[in-house]
């Protein structure tokens, strides 16, 4: 009794209006704040979870860039023989998985997270937000794994970070950006159309050659292809990572600009259409 | 005057038929909606934007007004489909209404489910930190009840299993402790006790009970008419997504079982629903009745029941007996009876002629314990051959006002609640040394 008198206190019985919403709605970002404690326990939740009844466990959080390198390398490196900017093939292809894979598990389990927690969706309210949000953000933990092994093959290769380095987390975010932004769109018309879970990963692998990860910026040449480029938001990510960690390739400074603005206006109107949608997601998936 | 916990201003809740109101979905049913899901794109496309407007659609809440005060409970009855689950989901904010407003006061915290967001994989100490946080429940609070929780679901031992391990049981009490103990100024209960043994539907009931004591307003959704009578002391009746009364328990109850609210009491064949292999057999319907002889959903266990099966004969049939087998709907058998039992009546439809029958059987009254209840009914030749049988066929409620013992807000394990005849006596000291 002393315990919810004192809640009360505190609360100031809080008023909710439930009531049919109408046109667009922005970010609750107080109410997002509010829950923050949730949205960390289903990040949590996501990164306990990732690995479970796996042998190996974590371990798959370096396993998957390393298995693509080793593809890459024998594939693009040997064998095709594309030049990777005199870095040796294996941490070129290592350095731009990273971002990469990052961006494809970010947007991959976004645009399948809603209807994956429909039994939270259609039994209990929270800003919807926090399920989409939560898958991208707790691949975090696996980019940070990767990037150690990284760390470990540069010592290797005798590469030493170059002074930009500071000018990574600038990238992650645009790749944290990109994902969400996708991955919010995926997942509001994943909830009505199933298809979408068909579609993400052709859109996923085409933006993956759409990106320099198998191949190097240098060799998009011609001004209408760099300003197109430029409109790939993962493009600057992928090059601006290898340029910042191994000093290679061009900054991507005017391009920078244009994916900033591209990644922004696909967050944003994520987010609106994510909102737009929400109020049915219960009824629908 | 005190404040109003909870307002309710002429609320409505529209589906579009096809989104909600179909239970669940089939992996069939998807897979056909992704193939004709360009098509009706494409035909959409052509007739225009009107076949939205065109859609059909259903209310499943309309024009629903009411007030609940702080530390009120408020039951909430009607039938499946009446829409009592829609204004749970309205007011815990998971779905939007379509038209009308409702103003909530304080916390809310909603029951709708036990278990919410349980994840096989983690430990039941993890689950409570997640579920928790899913009803809403600040860390600090999980923190400061995480024995209480644990000792409630007496899980003590396996608090670092993964749940997946967990009997049903224990799973099903570790998730309604962490529920129980959540402190909202408001709690939505929806159905909570329709799983679970009897034990721990009791060990619900008696935690609902605390919750309403301790002053906090509740709105609890059950067919349970004995535990809506012993905790709640107002209720509303919905049916088809209107409120139709808001009174005083004893009084909504009556109501509720009085109105003939019977549309699942009857289970009726279509001609392709019938298996070839049941010819010359033909089953028609299969009602419950009441004692007026209506069809009902919810039936007393204070007053006879009937059952009735209406088939048609084709052709001759030499030892067909019909009959049913009656379950809880947890599985449990109560009893097995065929129309022919009684040697009399083996004997005279031994051969039993071309044409259309009815075999129809009472249950006492004071025999069956509160529940739901299906039907399987089978018509078959011993040891010749089995016409045919459908498991299931009808599913009905008992209610267990007026049964022994309803004066105690508990739920009684075992599928029959007869009166015995209790004698007590007592017995002198000098006797038991003796």
């Amino acid at each position: 009794m002393s315990v919810v008198d004192a809640q009360r206190e505190e609360s100031q019985l809080s008023l909710t209006i439930v009531k049919p919403s109408r046109g667009w709605a922005g970010v609750n970002l107080r109410e997002l704040w509010s829950y923050r404690e949730l949205i960390y326990f289903l990040i949590w939740r996501d990164i306990k979870v990732r690995y479970k009844q796996t042998l190996l466990g974590a371990a798959w959080a370096i396993l998957k860039p390393f298995f693509s390198m080793i593809v890459f390398s024998v594939i693009f490196g040997s064998l095709a023989r594309i030049p990777t900017d005199e870095v040796p093939p294996p941490l070129f292809y290592f350095a731009g998985l990273l971002p990469w894979v990052f961006f494809q598990d970010g947007i991959t389990k976004a645009s399948n997270s809603l209807v994956s927690g429909r039994n939270l969706i259609t039994k209990v309210y929270f800003p919807r937000l926090a399920i989409p949000l939560s898958s991208v953000v707790a691949g975090v933990v696996d980019f940070c794994l990767a990037f150690l092994v990284l760390l470990g093959m540069m010592v290797f290769y005798g590469y030493r970070p170059t002074q930009a380095i500071w000018t990574l987390p600038l990238f992650m975010l645009l790749a944290l950006a990109t994902a969400l932004g996708g991955g919010l769109w995926l997942a509001a018309l994943n909830v009505a159309y199933r298809d979408i879970g068909y579609v993400t990963p052709f859109i996923v692998q085409a933006w993956l050659y759409a990106s320099p990860v198998v191949y190097s910026a240098t060799l998009i040449t011609g001004d209408l292809w760099q300003v197109v480029y430029g409109l790939n938001p993962m493009a600057g990510v992928v090059q601006g990572f290898r340029w910042a960690i191994l000093g290679v390739g061009q900054p991507p400074t005017s391009s920078l600009l244009a994916s900033i603005a591209v990644a922004l206006s696909l967050l944003i109107s994520g987010v609106l259409y994510f909102r737009r949608m929400e109020r049915t997601f219960a009824d629908v998936v | 005057m005190t404040e109003i916990a909870i307002r309710v201003e002429d609320l409505g809740k529209q589906y579009r038929i096809g989104e909600q109101i179909i239970g669940y979905r089939t992996l069939r049913d998807t897979l056909v909606d992704i193939a004709a899901a360009p098509f009706r794109r494409l035909s959409s496309g052509i007739r225009g934007s009107t076949s939205i407007e065109r859609q059909e659609t259903i209310w499943a809440l309309r024009h629903v007004s009411f007030e609940v005060h702080p530390g009120d409970v408020l039951g909430i009855i009607g039938r499946n489909g009446a829409g009592k689950s829609t204004l749970l989901k309205l007011l815990s904010r998971i779905t939007e209404p379509t038209e009308g407003i409702a103003s909530i006061r304080g916390r809310v915290g909603s029951l709708l489910e036990v278990g919410t967001g349980f994840h096989p994989e983690l430990t039941g100490r993890e689950n409570i930190f997640l579920n928790g946080a899913i009803l809403g429940m600040k860390r600090v609070e999980i923190e400061r009840r995480f024995d209480e929780i644990v000792g409630f679901a007496e899980v003590e031992k396996f608090i670092d299993t993964p749940v997946k391990r967990y009997s049903s049981g224990m799973y099903l009490r570790l998730a309604f402790a962490v529920a129980a103990h959540l402190e909202p100024e408001i709690l939505l209960v929806d159905e909570v006790l329709a799983v679970g043994d009897a034990e721990f539907q009791r060990k619900c009931l008696g935690k609902m009970s605390d919750v309403s004591q301790q002053g906090r307003t509740v709105l609890f959704v059950s067919h349970n008419m004995s535990a809506i009578l012993n905790l709640t002391k107002k209720a509303i009746v919905l049916d088809e997504g209107c409120l139709v009364l808001h009174t005083s328990t004893e009084e909504a109850v009556d109501h509720y079982l009085a109105s003939g609210f019977s549309q699942t009491g009857e289970r009726l064949w279509r001609a392709d629903e019938i298996p070839f292999t049941a010819a010359p057999f033909r089953p028609l319907a299969l009602r419950v009745l009441d004692p007026d002889q209506r069809v009902a959903e919810t039936l007393r266990s204070s007053e006879p029941i009937t059952l009735e099966f209406d088939y048609t004969l084709d052709k001759a049939i030499t030892g067909l007996r019909v009959g049913i087998v009656l379950m809880t709907n947890r599985g449990e058998y109560v009893f097995t009876s065929f129309d022919t039992d009684a040697l009399e009546q083996f004997e005279n439809f031994s051969m039993r002629q071309p044409g259309r029958y009815r075999s129809r059987c009472h249950i006492p009254a004071d025999f069956l314990n509160g529940g739901q209840y299906t039907v399987t009914v089978i018509a078959s030749a011993f040891r010749v051959k089995r016409y045919f049988r459908e498991d299931g066929a009808l599913t009905f409620n008992v209610d267990s006002t007026g049964s022994p013992g309803a004066h105690w807000p508990e739920s009684r394990p075992g599928p029959v609640r007869p009166w015995l005849d209790w004698q007590i006596e007592e017995i002198s000291v000098d006797d038991i040394v003796a």
